[in-house]
């Protein structure tokens, strides 16, 4: 008895909180028609918005990829002063609201102020372009690789990588053939994570790319601007590409999820 | 072949190894034997070059190691828990020091099965190490460390985390591979009936340091303290000294010494008989074969005399145990 | 020490030559340190501190003035006070889904345990846009949320719906069935098990997810921006005051309720390792 009512209730709530808003959006896109949809998404801005989308984010999971197995081999396998701070630090990311981000990318980038201005005077132009928009994405999807990869090195423990150094293996062999190995699915679980994340930004990309239409506009900023301009098939378009991805992106996670418990 | 001087290690405020010296003969089969936390693993992964001593040197084969690394001492090393290559195959695990030195492939395959072989995995050479058993694990981690001929083998608790029996075959087999490939080994194990029956020598190590080193039969009839006495057999006491429990000669009357106790238990142990004493208020156990127990036919509550055997006794009990049943 | 088969055996025993004949780490050490250092620094640290430097430009007073500035007051007012309810129906919620997936079985669960993680994964701005449609004026179940506080408080409920599942469900995998036999066996009925054995278990998780909720509730820009309308001393919460301030040019405004999200943020994920701390003291 009470276990049903409990299933209705949890069941219930997930529908009319999740299930149905995400259902609503397949109508919405293809009130229209197929078509409709193709054209919406094949305009000049949305391809734009797209490329522009992946910009941004493959350079940031390749640089929190490469960030997030150093740093995570540095906090699990060494001892050294401060490292409770830099574990601490990595997860910063998680307790600042996105438009903070962006403000503060602004306050140290932007074209007015010291580190900007140097790097504006090389002809590299960090807000309202690509490089502060990968900054931001980095920031945001930061913690992620780290996380997925580090309970997976700790759990394997370090006897494989001593067993190829006495075996003859440097250090850097040993890495490559011992370590990658071990940990590859859940560093793939970590980059599709970051992957998903920096794809859908939005908050941090809209205050540092200065929303410049197809100029520095990602999918998730097209989705807004469209809407805003009472362009809803466009915005709805978009927006079912996007949660298509993430329902991928789902999939994915969970098949690569590290399983509970070990072998 | 391995020789350790004046070797300490701290971890923190804990002393792991305090000023420890020990001198390994090639082509030896040594084991170190302790109580946990005595050192014993410490010295040996130092020796791997997994560690580095605070002080003291490490030489092998006669070269000063003290500061090289794992990966130039040639050194093999087998752990409890396999640190098999989980994601390779058995031949793959087997090759791997092979292929970083990058031996040709047909060498690296004759060589391979070569060594599956001699540990018997031939067979399972495709498997990978989540489909073996413990015991199969476990020879495979040694044929991967032999693949490369060290000039040494370490191996730390290598049967700790096998079945009991598993434990038993395989320690028997160490000493047969041992006899075959005859490399300088140095194992670490707290249990003291493995190194009794396995090596050739023993370093008893506690506390971070060395308390004795001998062969088996030398640590267990001269110990040098009470702690070795204990930790290699059975022991009891009497007088306020240790004495080994097969060593008491319980007799129906007094004389030569012997002391009264009083019987409390009387405990047959399959070809054994533990009589537990009191000798003056104190507990005292002895250890007798079946045909004295019946000899002697004790009971609860019996008095029965007790003193320690000597060189002479033993002699002269056994020429009159066999000439009794001659006559 | 050399072997019959000579060259092979030699050959075979020869460590591979390599350039260090250290293996000590510690250069490497460093090196990984100060990159990781440089690294966080320039992309998380540095920026943040410009933040909080500029709330301060004009000293105390002016921060001051900026969060009581009654635009800005109310934002953060409102976006604190909502924040909790969100965290309390969390609390409840997040727990009860998390028994159901765990202790239940039914057709379909595989699916359900999947789509939790869809606030995960969803883009923020597309989730508002997905509550609007459903919620808002052309809502198809007649249920018109848009420009009011309610509206919000479905949009965050949202986006934070993983965060007390996730860290509860593994912590009820974990409970040990035979403490629940022990209880029975005792005399304790189902109600009475759950308060008093397995409750005390799972609070260091419930709160550690919850406050985890929190942070993100008070940082959640994307998801409200659609279905609030941003009526300023209505439904306009912290992060899209601050929004609007950058747009407006008003910098130090907007860095200065930026460090109050800060601060409280911060504030929260120390709970949320104190708790964390407590959870595993009680093992």
């Amino acid at each position: 008895m009470a276990r049903i009512s409990l299933r209705v209730v949890a069941l219930g709530y997930l529908l009319f909180l999740l299930v149905l808003p995400v259902g609503v959006i397949v109508f919405r896109t293809f009130e229209n028609g197929v078509g409709a949809v193709i054209d919406a998404l094949t305009t000049e801005s949305a391809l734009h918005a797209f490329q522009v989308t992946l910009y941004v984010a493959i350079p940031a999971v390749i640089a929190n990829t490469i960030f997030g197995v150093g740093v995570a081999i540095l906090l699990v396998r060494h001892r050294f002063r401060g490292r409770r701070l830099l574990d601490a630090l990595v997860d910063l990311p998680l307790a600042v609201s996105p438009v903070v981000v962006g403000l503060a990318l602004i306050l140290v980038y932007g074209r007015f102020e010291p580190i900007g201005g140097w790097l504006a005077d090389r002809g590299i132009d960090m807000i309202f372009s690509i490089p502060g928009m990968v900054m931001a994405t980095i920031f945001v999807s930061l913690p992620l690789v780290v996380r997925a990869i580090a309970p997976v090195l700790e759990e394997i423990g370090v006897e494989q990588e001593q067993a190829a150094w006495t075996l003859g293996a440097t250090s850097w062999q040993a890495f490559r053939r011992v370590t990658i190995p071990a940990i590859k699915w859940a560093l793939a679980y970590g980059m599709v994570l970051s992957l998903a994340r920096s794809l859908g930004e939005y908050g941090a990309v809209a205050v540092v790319s200065g929303r410049l239409v197809d100029q520095t506009q990602t999918m998730t900023l097209f989705v807004e601007e469209r809407f805003q301009n009472f362009d809803q098939q466009a915005a709805y378009a978009a927006a079912f590409v996007l949660a298509v991805i993430a329902v991928i992106s789902l999939l994915a996670i969970n098949l690569l999820r590290p399983k509970e418990g070990s072998s | 072949m391995i020789r350790a001087q004046n070797v300490s290690k701290n971890f923190g405020t804990f002393a792991a190894l305090t000023d420890v010296s020990v001198d390994i003969p090639p082509g030896s089969l040594t084991a170190l034997l302790g109580p946990s936390g005595g050192g014993k693993s410490t010295l040996l992964r130092i020796i791997a070059g997994l560690e580095t001593p605070d002080t003291g040197t490490i030489e092998i084969g006669g070269a000063d190691s003290t500061r090289v690394s794992p990966q130039r001492r040639n050194v093999g090393f087998v752990f409890q828990h396999y640190a098999a290559f989980k994601h390779m195959t058995v031949a793959e695990n087997v090759a791997f020091g092979l292929s970083i030195r990058k031996r040709p492939k047909a060498e690296i395959a004759k060589r391979v099965t070569e060594l599956l072989e001699l540990v018997h995995l031939e067979q399972f050479s495709q498997r990978y190490p989540a489909q073996l058993s413990g015991g199969q694990r476990q020879r495979m981690a040694l044929a991967r460390a032999l693949a490369v001929e060290p000039q040494v083998l370490l191996l730390d608790e290598p049967f700790g985390a096998l079945d009991a029996q598993v434990r038993k075959e395989l320690r028997a087999w160490l000493r047969r591979l041992h006899d075959e490939v005859n490399v300088t080994t140095v194992f670490v194990t707290h249990d003291q009936e493995e190194a009794m029956e396995v090596a050739d020598s023993i370093v008893v190590m506690a506390e971070g340091q060395v308390k004795q080193v001998g062969t088996p039969d030398e640590l267990y009839e001269r110990p040098a303290s009470d702690f070795v006495m204990s930790f290699l057999g059975p022991v009891t006491t009497l007088h306020g000294r240790l004495v080994r429990p097969h060593d008491l000669l319980l007799t129906a009357e007094p004389g030569d010494g012997a002391v009264p106790a009083v019987v409390e238990r009387v405990v047959r142990l399959g070809f054994e008989v533990r009589v537990d004493a009191t000798v003056a208020g104190e507990p005292i156990w002895a250890q007798v074969t079946r045909y004295r127990a019946r000899l002697l036919d004790l009971k609860s509550g019996d008095t029965v005399y007790v003193r320690e055997l000597d060189r002479v006794d033993a002699v002269s009990t056994s020429s009159r145990e066999s000439s009794a049943r001659s006559a | 020490m050399a072997t019959a088969s000579e060259d092979s055996a030699v050959a075979i025993a020869a460590p591979p030559a390599s350039p260090t004949a250290r293996h000590r780490p510690n250069i490497g050490l460093g090196l990984g340190i100060g990159t990781a250092t440089l690294y966080l620094s320039l992309i998380v640290l540095i920026p943040l501190s410009a933040v909080v430097l500029r709330a301060f430009e004009d000293g105390w007073s002016g921060f001051w003035a900026s969060i009581t500035a009654p635009e800005a007051a109310a934002a953060l007012k409102l976006t604190v006070l909502i924040s909790i309810l969100v965290a309390a129906i969390n609390l409840v919620m997040g727990t009860l889904i998390a028994w159901v997936l765990v202790r239940d079985s039914f057709r379909g669960k595989a699916v359900v345990e999947m789509l939790i993680d869809l606030p995960f994964a969803l883009p923020t701005i597309v989730a508002g846009l997905v509550l609007l449609s459903l919620y808002g004026p052309n809502s198809p179940l007649h249920v018109n949320l848009a420009y009011s506080r309610i509206g919000v408080l479905v949009a965050l409920l949202f986006v934070t719906l993983p965060f007390v599942v996730r860290t509860v469900q593994p912590v009820l995998y974990e409970l040990d069935p035979q403490m629940e036999e022990a209880a029975a066996s005792l005399g304790a009925g189902k109600a009475t098990t759950f308060r008093r054995i397995i409750l005390p278990s799972l609070l260091p998780a419930m709160l550690s997810g919850t406050a985890l909720a929190f942070a993100r509730s008070i940082s959640e820009f994307g998801s409200t921006v659609l279905i609030s309308g941003n009526l300023p001393f209505q439904t306009q919460v912290a992060a899209v005051n601050i929004f609007g301030q950058i747009e407006s040019d008003n910098i130090t405004g907007a860095a200065a309720v930026s460090t109050v999200l800060l601060v409280v943020a911060l504030a929260a994920l120390l709970l949320l390792d104190a708790l964390r701390k407590w959870g595993t003291h009680r093992g």
